[in-house]
């Protein structure tokens, strides 16, 4: 009895701590398909190539992979906003978005797969770090470091970016560019402007969201299509573009996952988010915390 | 709009006779590849042919949703492999249960999954159900990966008969003719869903589904219809697999080629009949083994992803409609 109740504090633990982590995943698509209605499926494949340049400011700079990601973060802005610049001319202003541009992100998806594996093969990938492996044990309970510091800096960046949204003009007009984009012509911002920002946004912080998954497991170019449930899962059941939704359902389905895989194995663990998702979907669409 | 009033009424009175030449046209060319491969006499011809063949299959069907109606399944590779790890299941079980009914049995499982998914889906915005249907990917993935029946992850063996049952030769011969089958069965039943009420009823709801909505168009059942078709066709696509490949894992069961070749393939070709799943399938797959003999393999399944992203942003009719467009 006082193992499981062990075993289960612990899961807790780490769920939450993964859902922290869950929350620099998905806060990309809460900008994108939250606020500005891009539905860009291929979120995680920006996540995993963050993931290998902090593998790659790792083993050959031999820099922390937080700060190569921090580093890289300009890169994957101006990324962002020329992806975005693409999907608007060839869909948006065409009024296509649905079929067409939905495949115009899943080819982006597959090529950067593709793409990662002839560049970097199949093999696992880990980075080095100091606070990779070691834990802090608090009597009751552990807290592994690989999980407590993307925690931190995922928490740091939800704050910044939740203040940065409320507090400045560029973040309140992001806010409003969803819903009437009119009303944003006449207060003398260009909407399109603004979206090419939000989304150079949200593709940035991608670069931080791949450090912390390398940090957190070992990385292969496929393992990024299992976050694409999860990312949506979390964002639909946050309410879309709702960031203090987003965060709990991202600590729901963490400790939802941790639980699976502590009591059932964790293989099963990728199914939980499809789970939920489903659920959602089909008893509540607007989320907890939708608007 | 005289015109499509009399088309639709026409269609309705008579189905069935204004598709068979079509049909008997189809039944003829198939029956000339065939005797063509058997009087090649090569199995090369037989194995790449059957991976063309199951391409027209997988994407007409992705087409009878995507093109259609504009709803946009991604999760092509868990339909597929419910038809596949079924066959898997039913020759462990009845190991003299002959293939075609493998394949109903395997196609009505993914028709099933395909209702179900679109059952709790499709009455939101259309990228909800496609979201639901990448999770679906994984997640079907997951079951079979901790199904011991099955394999799990370390997959199966299926022995392959040496001799093809009817036909005589080897049994390659025998898939590829199945799949033949399946390929004027499914592209009859495209044509056919075009020239109908239910082919008006699909392109008024991708065109405007509030409007269709409002003009009596019964739009959610008109997308079960297409969702649970469209799985189905998957399914029969998938359920000959395992005596192709002769041993399955999820990994390359679910693997993402499957999906992003039956997308790219309709949408290079032309969504809006059903000629273009055809030629996307010939000339992608085509393109693909010559480059998997010349380059490598790694590049050919680059080659799908690539060109599909060109053809939505430059040509979004595809090729099919680069024709009809000069023609006019």
């Amino acid at each position: 009895m006082d193992a499981s109740l062990d075993l289960l504090l612990n899961a807790l633990i780490s769920g939450l701590l993964l859902g922290g982590f869950y929350a620099a995943v998905s806060i990309g698509v809460a900008i994108s398909f939250g606020l500005l209605d891009v539905v860009n499926i291929a979120h995680p494949a920006f996540i995993l190539l963050g993931s290998y340049v902090a593998f790659l400011g790792n083993t050959v700079l031999g820099i922390d992979p937080i700060l190569a990601a921090l580093i890289a973060m300009p890169a994957f802005y101006f990324l962002g906003m020329l992806a975005y610049q693409v999907y608007y001319v060839a869909f948006e202003r065409r009024d296509d978005q649905s079929l067409r541009g939905l495949s115009f992100f899943f080819g982006l998806l597959f090529i950067t797969e593709v793409a990662l594996v002839l560049v970097f093969g199949v093999d696992y990938r880990t980075v080095q770090a100091r606070y990779i492996g070691a834990t802090i044990s608090l009597g009751l309970f552990d807290l592994p470091l690989r999980l407590l510091v993307p925690f931190l800096v995922s928490m740091a960046m939800v704050t910044v970016l939740q203040l940065f949204l409320s507090r400045t003009f560029i973040g309140r007009a992001i806010q409003a560019v969803a819903q009437d984009q009119l009303a944003l012509r006449l207060m003398a911002a260009n909407p399109i402007k603004i979206k090419r920002i939000a989304f150079g946004l949200s593709i940035a912080t991608a670069s931080l969201a791949g450090a912390f998954l390398i940090i957190i497991q070992p990385v292969e170019p496929s393992i990024g299509r299992e976050y694409i449930g999860r990312v949506f899962a979390i964002c639909v059941l946050g309410g879309l573009g709702s960031f203090p939704g987003m965060v709990i359902a991202a600590m729901t389905l963490g400790i939802a996952e941790s639980l699976t895989a502590t009591f059932f194995g964790p293989s099963w663990a990728p199914a939980v988010a499809f789970g939920i998702l489903l659920v959602t979907l089909a008893v509540r669409p607007s989320g907890i915390l939708g608007r | 709009m005289a015109s499509l009033v009399d088309k639709t009424a026409a269609s309705g009175v008579l189905p069935g006779l204004r598709g068979l030449p079509f049909v008997l046209v189809l039944i003829a060319i198939a029956a000339v590849i065939f005797a063509t491969g058997r009087w090649l006499g090569s199995s090369y011809a037989f194995f790449v042919g059957y991976v063309v063949l199951q391409y027209i299959v997988l994407g007409t069907a992705w087409n009878i949703l995507g093109g259609y109606t504009g709803y946009v399944n991604f999760g092509v590779t868990a339909f597929f492999a419910i038809g596949a790890y079924s066959t898997v299941v039913l020759n462990k079980l009845v190991p003299a249960m002959p293939l075609p009914v493998m394949i109903l049995i395997g196609g009505a499982m993914a028709g099933l999954v395909g209702l179900g998914t679109g059952y709790l889906t499709l009455r939101l915005r259309g990228v909800f159900f496609s979201i639901a249907t990448l999770a679906l990917a994984v997640v079907v993935q997951t079951l079979i990966t901790n199904w011991d029946f099955v394999g799990g992850a370390r997959g199966a063996y299926v022995l392959r008969p040496r001799i093809a049952p009817l036909i005589g030769g080897e049994y390659v011969q025998y898939l590829f003719l199945i799949m033949l089958g399946l390929c004027v069965i499914v592209l009859a039943t495209a044509r056919a869903i075009e020239r109908s009420a239910l082919g008006y009823g699909f392109a008024a709801i991708r065109d405007d589904e509030a409007a269709a909505e409002a003009s009596g168009v019964p739009t959610l059942r008109l997308k079960l219809i297409a969702t649970g078709l469209s799985g189905g066709f998957m399914g029969m696509a998938g359920a000959p697999l395992p005596f192709y490949v002769t041993y399955l894992d999820p990994a390359s069961g679910f693997s993402l080629n499957y999906a992003v070749n039956a997308i790219a393939m309709p949408l290079i070709g032309g969504t809006s009949s059903w000629l273009g799943p055809v030629v996307g399938a010939i000339l992608v797959g085509g393109l693909q083994e010559y480059l998997r003999v010349t380059i490598s393999s790694a590049v050919n399944v680059l080659v799908a992803g690539v060109l599909m992203v060109a053809f939505v942003i430059l040509a979004p009719q595809g090729i099919v409609g680069l024709f009809q467009r000069k023609k006019r």
